[in-house]
């Protein structure tokens, strides 16, 4: 299943009310980055290349430190790349976007605006609040905070924050969904749930998402292709097609045998 | 609502009311309201060794306040925020009637303390009664002047620290002004403001806006320097101007810093008010003090400095309010 050539499918994304399809494409052509640590270059990324077609759920598959987050960073254009192009529908990313939306391992919320008023931050940023409250409640519904909607993050269980993220990301109708280990932090049991809901949504909006993890187990259960980074500098190790239907059963064989293939990649065969 | 604060909303979807024991009023209020009427009664009924005046309204005030209390202690059984209020000063309440007494045996009874230093309660009294034209004439002085220097001096200190922070170009010129002149204490700045400013007045306000401006600009400073890079690059994501990570995401996450900058703030500008007032300006409760103190009028000088102290006090409350206020979504902060 390690397909060295990435090849294009036809686009099968799922067309927004206007007419665009509702995910963004993305290419990833020969981009190395590094940051600058004691006046040398400590190299991140090394050639990475990669193409998403509308409507994708790709999983970023690496250990801890790798230089996966700064893909995504990259990809978010928080940051400009040392080397390499990279363009979402054939336009170059040279500044953040509210199509592309990013969400952390942290919630961030911000802690002294209500839940309601963090879902609403990106619409009252671009000055579209008048017109957006409604798609504010109606988000919010959507990821099951309706009764939350005057609670501040503090007062919040650490799943219900990240929801109350993503209603703030979900807002924005994101064509690129980026994902930063947006269910590391949450204890196991808020985490299945978490990632049922994501793929549940994902399917229904046809945005295309690009989620960072470092869990195997995740990462097949949630992706179409999982990409297994190596260590630091990253380069891509493998691209993993997971061809199973949605919603998947965690103890489907083809998925042990993804993720026995997958631990192998990452050098871990002797812990399955 | 009180009783939902600090319940995770995650574990229940029903608000439930804590039940809580319905206060009475403790029987040390009504000793209180007893201490208050024989205090009172040393008052009237145990003639004057000094010579004083007011005996009788002190002692009037004292068994007025007697009635209260033992009235609230009554009224208490019925109204419950009544009943809580009492009940937690009560304990003050017996002292301070004690302290009352103690303080009258060994002045004006006894005389047992050297005049003019060990003034009476009946004294102290007398200055309210007989002097509160030019006392209350003393405290707006100051407290307007101390307005006008305060208000004027916290809001350059935000903004310049709200700058600082922001911006490395302003930060290049105004962080080694900051780092030069801000520790320097306002006080030294006296004789040469005095000296260059058309007023008194006008010298003053400088001197008290600069004593809250360096502490405001430090603080606010680094409140804006602390926050998150997360918060920007949440903002910035979704599309915010830098007009927007300024005023809705560098400001309010300061925010916490900025008061605590306004709070010593406030203290030295107090300082700075009573210094400039005793040396300067021919009008305020600082003047005052030091206009009776110039023919020994102890008793003056005690009252104006109670009236100093309820002003400065009162003037932290209400910042501590305002920062309640807005600050409510602080964890820990929550009451409403």
């Amino acid at each position: 299943m390690v397909s060295a050539a990435l090849e294009f499918e036809p686009d099968a994304a799922i067309a927004a009310p206007g007419g665009a399809p509702a995910g963004a494409r993305l290419d990833v052509q020969g981009v190395s980055h590094g940051y600058v640590l004691n006046k040398a270059i400590l190299p991140v990324l090394h050639d990475i290349t990669l193409h998403a077609n509308p409507g994708d759920f790709i999983a970023l598959l690496g250990a801890s430190g790798c230089g996966k987050s700064t893909l995504l960073r990259l990809v978010a254009g928080l940051d400009r790349p040392r080397r390499g192009r990279l363009q979402v529908d054939g336009v170059e990313i040279t500044r953040p976007d509210p199509s592309r939306v990013i969400m952390f391992q942290d919630p961030t919320l911000f802690p002294w605006r209500t839940v309601w008023n963090n879902a609403a931050l990106g619409l009252e940023a671009r000055g579209e609040l008048k017109h957006g409250r409604a798609r504010v409640d109606e988000v919010l519904s959507l990821v099951g905070l309706d009764n939350f909607h005057h609670a501040y993050p503090h007062q919040l269980s650490g799943g219900m924050a990240q929801r109350a993220a993503l209603a703030r990301a979900l807002v924005n109708d994101p064509r690129l969904l980026l994902l930063d280990e947006p269910l590391g932090k949450l204890d196991s049991l808020t985490r299945l749930t978490m990632q049922g809901e994501i793929t549940r949504l994902w399917q229904q909006r046809g945005f295309t998402v690009l989620m960072v993890t470092h869990d195997v187990e995740e990462a097949l259960h949630m992706a179409q292709r999982v990409i297994v980074f190596s260590e630091r500098p990253a380069r891509i190790r493998a691209d993993l097609q997971v061809d199973l239907p949605y919603p998947r059963r965690r103890d489907d064989p083809e998925l042990l045998r993804l993720r026995r293939e997958a631990l192998g990649l990452l050098g871990l065969e002797s812990s399955w | 609502m009180s009783a939902i604060a600090g319940v995770n909303p995650a574990t229940t979807h029903e608000l439930f009311v804590l039940d809580e024991d319905v206060p009475r009023p403790t029987p040390l209020l009504g000793f209180a309201g007893l201490a208050w009427f024989a205090a009172a009664t040393l008052v009237l009924a145990w003639p004057d060794v000094q010579e004083v005046e007011r005996t009788e309204l002190l002692g009037t005030l004292a068994a007025g306040i007697g009635g209260l209390l033992l009235l609230t202690w009554t009224v208490g059984w019925i109204v419950p925020s009544l009943a809580r209020l009492g009940s937690h000063w009560a304990a003050w309440l017996v002292v301070l009637a004690v302290w009352l007494s103690a303080w009258e045996v060994v002045t004006a009874k006894l005389d047992a303390l050297p005049l003019p230093f060990f003034a009476s309660p009946q004294a102290f009294l007398e200055v309210y009664t007989d002097d509160y034209a030019r006392l209350f004439d003393c405290l707006w002085r100051s407290m307007f002047l101390h307005a006008k220097g305060y208000v004027i001096g916290s809001a350059l200190g935000f903004v310049s620290g709200v700058a600082l922070g922001m911006s490395t170009r302003i930060g290049y010129w105004v962080h080694p002004v900051l780092r030069l002149i801000g520790p320097l204490p306002a006080t030294a700045w006296i004789p040469l403001a005095f000296f260059i400013f058309p007023s008194s007045a006008s010298a003053s306000v400088f001197l008290i806006g600069l004593a809250c401006w360096f502490p405001t600009t430090v603080l606010t400073w680094s409140g804006v320097s602390a926050v998150s890079t997360a918060y920007y690059d949440v903002a910035r994501t979704l599309g915010a101007s830098q007009r927007f990570l300024v005023l809705k995401v560098a400001i309010p996450a300061a925010l916490p810093h900025v008061f605590v900058g306004l709070f010593m703030g406030l203290g030295s500008s107090f300082a700075v008010l009573v210094v400039a007032e005793m040396l300067g300006v021919k009008a305020g409760l600082g003047w005052y003090l030091q206009w009776a103190q110039g023919w020994a009028a102890y008793a003056n000088m005690y009252a104006d400095l109670f009236i100093m102290a309820l002003m400065c006090s009162t003037m932290i409350t209400l910042l501590f309010r305002l920062r309640d206020r807005l600050l409510a979504w602080q964890k820990g902060l929550v009451q409403w």
